[in-house]
C-alpha cells in the first residue's frame, strides 16, 4: 500500500550553520502509528515542523522526496500548503497551556478551521465542534464552546487541541509530544483517546515522543533519532526485541521495566552530551558517548539492514 | 471585573480632587491675583475694587470651597475677558479641539499600527530598520515647527490644504498630522514589540498549523493580543494630544479650547485657565478609565479577575 | 561595524559637536548675537540671492547675525535640557526609589502622585506658571523640572523593586546598614543605568518643550536667542523668507535627534531593556 506520508533524505539547516536534521527518511501508512523517538534537540520536532512547512524564518529545508499522497510538499506553494494544513494534515503540540489563543473562545477557534477549509457558516462550524468535543470525551460541549482557554485545565485543553485537529477529518495527524506537559493519569487518557480515534478514522499518526513507554504502547513503527539522523528504524516489535544501535540500547536501558529491572541495580544512563553538528561533520555522532566506538566510526557510516524491515546506522551491523 | 473598575473609579475620583486643588493653587501662585487681573496701569483703588468684586478678599479656603462646589455643579465661573460664563465658552470651542484630537489619534493609529505590524513581520530586515529610523526622526520633530513647515509647503506653495480654520474637514488634515507625529513613534514601537511577541507565540503556531490565511493569522490572532498595551497608550496619547493642542491651535489659528487657554493665560483670565486645566485632567482620567474597560473587553482573563 | 554602532556614533558626534559649539560660543560666533543693525535686516543666507559671506546664515528682522544667534541658542537648549533633567531626575528618582523600596502604603501614595501628575496637562500648567511668575531662564528650568519627573519615578520604582530583593541588598540589611545607606549605596548605583537612559529621553523632551514655550512667548524671554523664540520671531516673515524658521528648526531637530540616537545607543550599550 502506498504510504500517506513519505519523506526521503530530509535536511534542515539553521542560519547559524547548525544542521538540525541530516537526511531523515520515514514513511507513515494509513492506520499506522509511526513513533519518532529521541532526546530533546535531536531534530524530531524540526522534522515534524518541516513536514508542515512551519519552520521558523531562517531555517532551510530540502528533501529528495517529501510526499503527502500525491502532493509534492517540496514544491507546493505557501498558499497551497496552507490549504492542506488543518485540512488533510493536522498537528497537535506539546504545550496545551499556550497553544490556544487566549483572546478567543474555544468554539470560535475550532469553528474557524472548518470555515476556512470547507467554506461553511459559523453555525455549521460550531455544530461540528460540539460533536467533536463530545467525541474526545468532553462533557457539556455546548458550554465549553463559549469558554476561553484560561477557564480550562491542561488536559481539557489538549483534548480541545485534538478535537480541533480533527475538524476537517485529516488523513495525517502529527502529534508532537502531546502528553509531555500533562499529569500521568491525564496522559493515559489522552493516549487512549488517540488510539481510539486512529482506529476509528484510519488516521496515519506520526507521534513524536521521548518516552519509550509511550512508544511501546502506541507504535507500529519506530524511528530512533540522534543528532539529526534516524540511527535505527523498524517495526516496533523488531526494535524492542533486538535493539541494534548502541544509542537505542542505551535508551532502553534507561527505562525501568517493572518485574524485570532489579530493584538494587542502577538504571542505565548515557554519559556525555550530544555534539553540536556543524556543516562539515562526518561520522557517527554518537561515537564519543559509545562504549563500542572504533576508528571506523569516524568515517562515513552506511545504513545497513539488520533484518527484514529493520535497519540501523552503525559499524557493528554486518554488511 | 466590577471590583476592578470600582477601584479604578475611586482612584480617578481622588485624582480629580487633587487636580482641583492644583488648578486652584496654580492661579494663586503669583501672590495677588487681583493685581494680575487689574494689569500694570491700575491704581491701588482699582485693585481693591477688583478684589472685592471677584471675592478675592475672602480667606483662601473659603474661595476654594466656593469655587470647587460651583465647579462640581457645572458652574465654572465667569471669564473676566469675555464677561461670559466659562462653561459656555468651553462648550462652544470644545468640538474643534476634540475634532483635532480625534483626527490626530486616527491618523496616528492608521500610520503607527500598519507600520508596527510591518516592522514586526520583517523584524531585523532593512525595512524594519528604516521604519525605526522614521520613528526616531518623527520623535525629534518639534511639532509647532513641523506645523509651520506644512503650512508653508502644502498651504502656500502647493495650495492643497487650507492654512488655517476648520470650515471644511480638510482643515483638520494638517493640524491632525502634526499632532499625530508626536504619538506615532510610541504607538509604533509598542505595536511592533507586541506583534513580535505575539507572532512568536505558541497560539500563532497553532493558527498556522490550522492552515489559516496570513491575513487572519496576523490581523485576527496576533493583533488582538498585541492590541491591549496599544489601547492603553493610545488613550494616554489622546490625552496628551488634547493638552498639546494649545500649541497646534496657535500655529493653525484654530479657535478651540487650546487657543482659548493660551489667550486666557496671556490676558490673565484665570477662571478660564482653571477650567481648562480641570477639563483636560478630567478628560485624561476618563480616557484612562475607558482604556481599562476596553482592555477588559479585549482580554477575557482580565474580565474574570 | 553594525547599524547600531553607526547610529550611536552619529548620536555621540551630533551631541558632542553641539556641546562643543555651546561651550565655545564666545570664540566661534562671528558676531555679537544681540547686536542689532537695522540697515541689515533680513539678509538671506550666503548661498541665496542677496546673501553675503559676512552673515553665513543671514540676519533676522532686527539685523542680528543669525549664525551667531544659532550658536548661542545651542547654549540655551543644552543648559535648559541639562538643568531640567537634573531637577526632575532628583525628584523622580527620590519618589520612585522610596515607593519601590518601602512598598505598601508608601508605594500607593507614590503611585497616586504619579497618576495625578500624568493627569495634569503639562504645557498648559507650564505656560500658566511662567505667565504668572514672569518668564526667565530659571523659571523655565524650575517649571519643567517640577513637571517632567514622572518617567524617572516610574522607572526608578520598577527597577528598585527588582533590585530590592537581591542578595546583596538583603545582606546589607542583615548587616545592619541604615536605610539611607542602603538606598544611596546599594540601590541607587544599581538602577543608575536605567536612569541614565531615561535622562536622555527626558532631556530631548525638555528641549522640545522649552522651544514650544518660547514659541508661544512664555518661555525664555527675548532678546535671548532661544531656538524656539527664533522660530516665533521668524513666523511673521516665514511666507517670504522661509529660511528664518527653517534654520533654527533644523538645529532643534538635529539636536533632539542626536540626543535620541545617543539614548538608544546607551540603552543597547548598557543592556537596558525598556518596555514602552
Amino acid at each position: 500500500m502506498k504510504p500517506v506520508l513519505e519523506i526521503e533524505n530530509l535536511r534542515v539547516g539553521f542560519a547559524d550553520g547548525t544542521a538540525a536534521v541530516r537526511g531523515v527518511s520515514l514513511k507513515v501508512a494509513r492506520g499506522e502509528t509511526h513513533c519518532l523517538v529521541g532526546e530533546s534537540g535531536c531534530g524530531k520536532s524540526v522534522t515534524a515542523l518541516s513536514t508542515m512547512n512551519l519552520l521558523a524564518r531562517g531555517a532551510r529545508r530540502s528533501a529528495d522526496v517529501m510526499r503527502f499522497h500525491d502532493y509534492d510538499l517540496t514544491s507546493l506553494s505557501d498558499r497551497d500548503m496552507a490549504r492542506l494544513r488543518g485540512d488533510k494534515i493536522a498537528m497537535i503540540f506539546q504545550e496545551p497551556m499556550t497553544s490556544l489563543n487566549p483572546a478567543y473562545t474555544i468554539g470560535s477557534q475550532m469553528a474557524e478551521v472548518l470555515e476556512r477549509h470547507r467554506r461553511v457558516s459559523r453555525a455549521k462550524g460550531l455544530e461540528r465542534a460540539a460533536d467533536l468535543l463530545g467525541r474526545v470525551g468532553i462533557t457539556a460541549p455546548g458550554m465549553r464552546l463559549a469558554q476561553y482557554p484560561h477557564q480550562l485545565s491542561g488536559g481539557l485543553r489538549q483534548r480541545v487541541m485534538i478535537a480541533m485537529a480533527l475538524m476537517c477529518e485529516p488523513e495525517l495527524l502529527i502529534a508532537d509530544e502531546p502528553t509531555t506537559a500533562l499529569d500521568v493519569t491525564v496522559q493515559a487518557q489522552i493516549l487512549r483517546l488517540l488510539q481510539e480515534l486512529q482506529r476509528e478514522l484510519g488516521l496515519a499518526l506520526l507521534l513524536i515522543t521521548h518516552d519509550l513507554g509511550i512508544v511501546a504502547r502506541m507504535a507500529q513503527r519506530v524511528s530512533v533519532m540522534y543528532a539529526g539522523q534516524v540511527v535505527e528504524s523498524g517495526s516496533a516489535e523488531a526494535l524492542f526485541r533486538a535493539p541494534t544501535h548502541p544509542y537505542t540500547r542505551g535508551l532502553l536501558a534507561c527505562v525501568p521495566i517493572p518485574g524485570k529491572t532489579p530493584r538494587d541495580q542502577p538504571l542505565g544512563s548515557i554519559p556525555g552530551v550530544v555534539p553540536r553538528i556543524g556543516p562539515g561533520f562526518v561520522g557517527c555522532a554518537f561515537r564519543d558517548r559509545c562504549a563500542h566506538a572504533e576508528p571506523a566510526c569516524g568515517g562515513t557510516v552506511p545504513r545497513r539492514t539488520v533484518a527484514a524491515d529493520h535497519d540501523a546506522v552503525c559499524t557493528m551491523v554486518p554488511a | 471585573m466590577l471590583q476592578f473598575l470600582l477601584r479604578r473609579a475611586v482612584l480617578a475620583l481622588s485624582v480629580c480632587l487633587t487636580v482641583l486643588v492644583v488648578a486652584f493653587a496654580l492661579t494663586r501662585l503669583s501672590g495677588d491675583l487681583a493685581v494680575s487681573i487689574a494689569g500694570p496701569n491700575a491704581t491701588s483703588e482699582d485693585v481693591a475694587t477688583i478684589r472685592k468684586n471677584y471675592g478675592l478678599d475672602r480667606p483662601l479656603p473659603v474661595q476654594f470651597v466656593d469655587w470647587a462646589a460651583n465647579a462640581a455643579s457645572g458652574d465654572l465661573g465667569r471669564s473676566y475677558l469675555y464677561r461670559a460664563p466659562v462653561s459656555g465658552l468651553i462648550r462652544e470651542r470644545l468640538p474643534i479641539t476634540l475634532g483635532l484630537g480625534l483626527s490626530g489619534l486616527t491618523i496616528a493609529l492608521l500610520t503607527a499600527i500598519p507600520l508596527g505590524i510591518l516592522s514586526a513581520m520583517r523584524e531585523g530586515t532593512l525595512l524594519d530598520r528604516a521604519i525605526g529610523l522614521v520613528a526616531l526622526l518623527g520623535q525629534a520633530m518639534p511639532s509647532f515647527w513641523l506645523g509651520l513647515i506644512l503650512v508653508i509647503w502644502f498651504g502656500l506653495k502647493l495650495q492643497w490644504l487650507p492654512i488655517s480654520g476648520v470650515d471644511t474637514w480638510q482643515g483638520y488634515i494638517m493640524p491632525g498630522t502634526v499632532l499625530a507625529f508626536s504619538a506615532i513613534p510610541a504607538l509604533m514601537r509598542l505595536t511592533r514589540a507586541g506583534m513580535i511577541e505575539a507572532l512568536s507565540s505558541d497560539y500563532i503556531r497553532t493558527a498556522r498549523a490550522k492552515g489559516l490565511s496570513t491575513a487572519s493569522i496576523v490581523l485576527k490572532h496576533a493583533l488582538r493580543n498585541a492590541a491591549m498595551p496599544v489601547v492603553s497608550v493610545a488613550a494616554v496619547q489622546l490625552g496628551f494630544m488634547l493638552g498639546g493642542s494649545i500649541v497646534i491651535e496657535t500655529v493653525f489659528a484654530l479657535h478651540g479650547v487650546g487657543y482659548l487657554a493660551w489667550e486666557s493665560i496671556s490676558k490673565n483670565d484665570f477662571p478660564v485657565v482653571q477650567a481648562v486645566v480641570l477639563l483636560l485632567a478630567m478628560i485624561y482620567i476618563g480616557l484612562t478609565l475607558l482604556a481599562d474597560t476596553m482592555n477588559a473587553v479585549l482580554d477575557p482573563r482580565l474580565r474574570a479577575g | 561595524m553594525n547599524a547600531r554602532t553607526v547610529s550611536a556614533g552619529l548620536g555621540v558626534s551630533i551631541v558632542g559637536f553641539l556641546l562643543l559649539v555651546a561651550l565655545t560660543a564666545g570664540w566661534i560666533a562671528p558676531h555679537d548675537p544681540f547686536e542689532q543693525d537695522l540697515m541689515k535686516r533680513m539678509i538671506p543666507p550666503a548661498w541665496m540671492d542677496g546673501g553675503s559671506v559676512e552673515h553665513l546664515l543671514g540676519t533676522d528682522q532686527l539685523g542680528r547675525d543669525y549664525l551667531s544667534r544659532l550658536i548661542y541658542g545651542a547654549r540655551i537648549s543644552l543648559l535648559i535640557g541639562t538643568l531640567t533633567v537634573v531637577t526632575s531626575g532628583l525628584i523622580g528618582t527620590a519618589l520612585g526609589v522610596v515607593g519601590g523600596y518601602f512598598g505598601g502604603r508608601t508605594d500607593d501614595i507614590v503611585m497616586f502622585v504619579i497618576t495625578c501628575r500624568l493627569a495634569i496637562p503639562l504645557i498648559l500648567v507650564a505656560l500658566t506658571v511662567v505667565a504668572l511668575i514672569g518668564s526667565s531662564l530659571t523659571v523655565v528650568v524650575l517649571t519643567l523640572g517640577l513637571l517632567l519627573w514622572e518617567r524617572f519615578a516610574v522607572v526608578a520604582r520598577t527597577t528598585t523593586m527588582q533590585v530590592r530583593n537581591l542578595d546583596y541588598v538583603a545582606a546589607a540589611r542583615a548587616a545592619g546598614a541604615s536605610t539611607p545607606h542602603i538606598l544611596l549605596r546599594e540601590i541607587l548605583p544599581n538602577i543608575m543605568t536605567h536612569l541614565v537612559v531615561v535622562a536622555t529621553l527626558e532631556m530631548a523632551l525638555a528641549i522640545l518643550l522649552e522651544a514650544a514655550l518660547s514659541f508661544l512667548g512664555l518661555g525664555v524671554p527675548p532678546p535671548l536667542p532661544s531656538w524656539g523664540l527664533m522660530i516665533a520671531e521668524g513666523k511673521d516673515y516665514m511666507f517670504f523668507s522661509p529660511w528664518v524658521i527653517v534654520v533654527p528648526g533644523v538645529a532643534l531637530f538635529v539636536l533632539v535627534f542626536g540626543i535620541n540616537l545617543l539614548g538608544d545607543g546607551l540603552r543597547d550599550f548598557l543592556g537596558v531593556s525598556q518596555r514602552r
